[in-house]
C-alpha cells in the first residue's frame, strides 16, 4: 500500500519529543501512513448532528472532599528518580 | 497432589478449607511448575518466591486463625506487569520502566489482598500493552503452551499463557481493545473485560484511558466470578469508577437460568473469518437454540469502521498518557543528552520500542492542528454510532454472541505489517469504544488442536447475567479439561 498522506514525520515527532533516526523516519512514515489511509474509511461516515463520545458512561463533577490524606513518603515518591540528592531530583542545567 | 496447579479456584478453596492442602503448599506446587516450564512458555518477566511463599503463610496463618476471607483466600493470582503491586517491579514490558518499583499498590491489587489472594509474580505484555501478540514486549517473547511457535496473543498474553500452562490459579490482565478476551480465546482459558467503570484504574498504567478496563482470567466461568467480585467496585482515587452495588457474581450463577435472546451480530461473521472458527461458533448457538434460547440475526452497521475509530482514539489517549514518560521523574534517562529538551528526545528514543513510538506518532499526528476535526473529532462522533448500535441491538436481545478472534493463534513473526495486526482486533474492540462488559470462552479446538474462544457481550454493568449465560454453555461442555501439555526446560 502507498502512503498519499501529508504525514510531516519530523514535525510530529518533534511534537511528541521523539528522536527517530533515518531508519525510523522512514519506516514510521510508510508504516503510519498505511494506517492513516485505511482510517481514511471514517470520511465516508455521515456524523451529521452526531455528538461525539469521549466516554462511554461519563461521570462529571466528582468532587473529593479537600482533606489531607497520608500520602508517600519523600524516600519513596523519590525511589524511582533516576538522579537526586537532598530530597530533590537532578536534571540537566536549565538556564545559563 | 501433582496437579494441583491446574485446579479450578472452587476446587482449591475446598481443599484449603479440609485442610488437605496449605496455601504454602499450593506456592510451592506453582512455583515448581513455573520453574519447569516457563524456560519455554516466558509468560513471567519476574517472580517474587518469597515474597509469594510469605503470603501464603500469612493465609495460612489467618485459616488457622479462623479468619479466612472468601474464595480466594490463599490462592496465587497472577499480576500483569501493569498493575502496581506495591515494592514489585512495575515494568510495562518496557526498557522505560525497566527499572521501576511500584511506590503503592492498585485498587485492584488492594481488593484480591483484602479477599486473601496471593499476588504472584509479574506477567509479560506487549510494551504498553500495545499489541495483539505479545511480540511487542522489549524483554521476551511468550509462547502459546498449546503451541510453543505460536502467540499467545496480547497485549495480555503473559496472563494467558501462565494460567493455561498452570503457572498461576487465576491471572488479571488488562484490555484496551481485546487485550484480556483475544489471549484468552488463544490460550483456551476463560477472560472477561469488565464494563467501562466497574474496576478501578487507579494503579494501572494508563494507555488509553477511555478504553483501558483491568479484568480476570480463569479455568472457568466460576472462578472468573468470584475474581471479579473481589476486584470491582467503586473508588474514589478512580474518577471515572462507577458508584454501583456489586452482585454476588458466583451466587448468580446458578440463580439465572435463562431462557436468553441472543443476538448474532451479521458484521461479525463475514469475511476473514476461519472456517473452524465459525463452525465451533456455530455449534455453540446450536446449544442455546437447543436450551430454548431465541436466536435472532442483529446488525450492528458501524463495525466496519470500529478499527479506524479505535486507532485513532487509542493512539490520541496514548500520545498524551505517555508524555509522563520524560526521563526526569521515573523511568529510563538517557546518558547522551545535550540539555533537558534534548533529555525529552534522547530518554523517549531509547525508553520506547517501535510500536509504541508508531502509536505516539499517529496519536500525535491526529491530534495536531489541522488535522483534530478530521481524524479524532469524527472517530469521537463515529464511536456514538457505534455505541448506538450496541444499545439498538440490546432492545431486542439480551447478549451478543460472536467469535473472539478471527483466527486461531498464529505463527509468531506471522504479522510483520502493523496494519495486519490491528485487524486481530475487529471483532473485540467494538465492546471498548461502547465501553460494555465482554466475556471470551472456549468452544472447542482446531483440527491442529488449537483453542478457539466465543464471545458474549452484555449489556452495561450486567456482568451477572453475562456470566451467568456463559457459565449456562461451559457446564455443558467439556474444554476446560483439556490442558496443554508443556515439555519442562531442557
Amino acid at each position: 500500500m502507498s502512503a498519499p498522506t501529508d504525514l510531516n514525520i519530523d514535525h510530529v515527532a518533534n511534537l511528541a519529543r521523539l528522536a527517530l533516526t533515518p531508519e525510523e523516519k522512514a519506516k514510521f512514515a510508510q508504516q503510519v501512513g498505511d494506517v492513516i489511509a485505511y482510517i481514511e474509511q471514517l470520511k465516508q461516515v455521515d456524523v451529521t448532528g452526531v455528538e461525539p463520545t469521549a466516554h462511554a458512561f461519563p461521570v462529571s463533577n466528582v468532587w473529593a472532599d479537600d482533606v489531607a490524606r497520608p500520602g508517600l513518603s519523600v524516600e519513596d515518591a523519590l525511589r524511582n528518580a533516576p538522579a537526586q540528592r537532598d530530597h530533590m531530583i537532578v536534571v540537566p542545567k536549565v538556564v545559563e | 497432589m501433582s496437579d494441583l496447579f491446574f485446579q479450578p479456584v472452587t476446587e482449591l478453596a475446598a481443599r484449603l478449607d479440609a485442610k488437605e492442602i496449605s496455601s504454602v503448599e499450593l506456592m510451592q506446587a506453582v512455583i515448581a511448575r513455573t520453574k519447569a516450564v516457563d524456560g519455554r512458555v516466558k509468560a513471567f518477566n519476574s517472580f517474587d518466591e518469597a515474597d509469594a511463599l510469605a503470603q501464603a503463610a500469612a493465609s495460612d496463618a489467618r485459616r488457622a486463625a479462623g479468619q479466612a476471607r472468601g474464595p480466594l483466600e490463599g490462592i496465587p493470582v497472577g499480576m500483569k506487569d501493569v498493575i502496581s503491586v506495591a515494592g514489585q517491579p512495575l515494568t510495562a514490558s518496557s526498557k522505560m520502566l525497566a527499572n521501576f518499583v511500584s511506590p503503592y499498590d492498585a485498587t485492584a491489587t488492594l481488593n484480591l489482598r483484602r479477599a486473601g489472594a496471593i499476588c504472584w509474580g509479574r506477567l509479560n505484555l506487549d510494551e504498553f500493552a500495545m499489541g495483539s501478540s505479545t511480540e511487542n514486549s522489549a524483554f521476551r517473547t511468550t509462547c502459546n503452551p498449546w503451541d510453543l511457535t505460536r502467540v499467545p496473543g496480547g497485549s495480555s498474553g503473559g496472563s494467558a499463557a501462565a494460567l493455561a500452562a498452570g503457572e498461576a490459579i487465576v491471572t488479571l490482565g488488562s484490555d484496551t481493545g481485546g487485550s484480556i478476551r483475544q489471549p484468552a480465546a488463544l490460550c483456551g482459558v476463560v477472560g472477561l473485560k469488565p464494563t467501562y467503570g466497574l474496576v478501578s484504574r487507579y494503579g494501572l498504567i494508563a494507555f488509553a484511558s477511555s478504553l483501558d478496563q483491568i479484568g480476570p482470567f480463569g479455568r472457568t466461568v466460576e472462578d472468573v466470578a468470584i475474581t471479579l467480585g473481589a476486584i470491582a467496585g467503586h473508588d474514589p482515587l478512580d474518577s471515572t469508577s462507577f458508584n454501583t452495588a456489586i452482585p454476588d457474581y458466583r451466587a448468580e450463577l446458578s440463580k439465572r437460568k435463562g431462557p436468553w435472546r441472543i443476538g448474532i451480530p451479521k458484521e461479525y461473521f463475514g469475511a476473514g473469518l476461519d472456517p473452524e472458527v465459525g463452525a465451533a461458533v456455530e455449534q455453540a448457538i446450536a446449544f442455546y437454540r437447543a436450551r430454548g434460547c431465541e436466536i435472532k440475526e442483529v446488525s450492528l452497521p458501524h463495525t466496519e469502521y470500529g478499527v479506524g475509530v479505535y486507532y485513532i482514539i487509542a493512539t490520541a489517549e496514548c500520545s498524551s498518557n505517555l508524555a509522563r514518560y520524560d526521563g526526569i521523574r521515573y523511568g529510563h534517562r538517557s546518558k547522551q543528552a545535550k540539555d533537558v529538551v534534548d533529555l525529552y528526545f534522547q530518554s523517549r528514543a531509547e525508553g520506547f520500542g517501535a510500536e509504541v513510538k508508531r502509536r505516539i506518532i499517529l496519536g500525535t499526528y491526529v491530534l495536531s492542528s489541522g488535522y483534530y476535526d478530521a481524524f479524532y473529532l469524527r472517530a469521537q462522533k463515529v464511536r456514538t454510532l457505534i455505541r448506538r448500535d450496541f444499545l439498538n441491538a440490546y432492545r431486542e436481545v439480551d447478549v451478543l454472541l460472536t467469535p473472539t478472534s478471527p483466527t486461531p493463534a498464529f505463527k509468531a513473526g506471522a504479522k510483520a505489517d502493523p496494519l495486519a495486526m490491528y485487524l486481530c482486533d475487529v471483532y473485540t474492540i467494538g465492546v471498548n469504544l461502547a465501553g460494555l462488559p465482554g466475556i471470551s470462552v472456549p468452544c472447542g479446538f482446531s483440527s491442529g488442536g488449537l483453542p478457539i474462544g466465543m464471545q458474549l457481550i452484555g449489556q452495561p454493568f450486567q456482568e451477572a447475567e453475562l456470566l451467568a449465560i456463559a457459565h449456562a454453555y461451559e457446564q455443558a461442555h467439556d474444554w476446560k479439561a483439556r490442558h496443554p501439555v508443556v515439555a519442562s526446560n531442557g
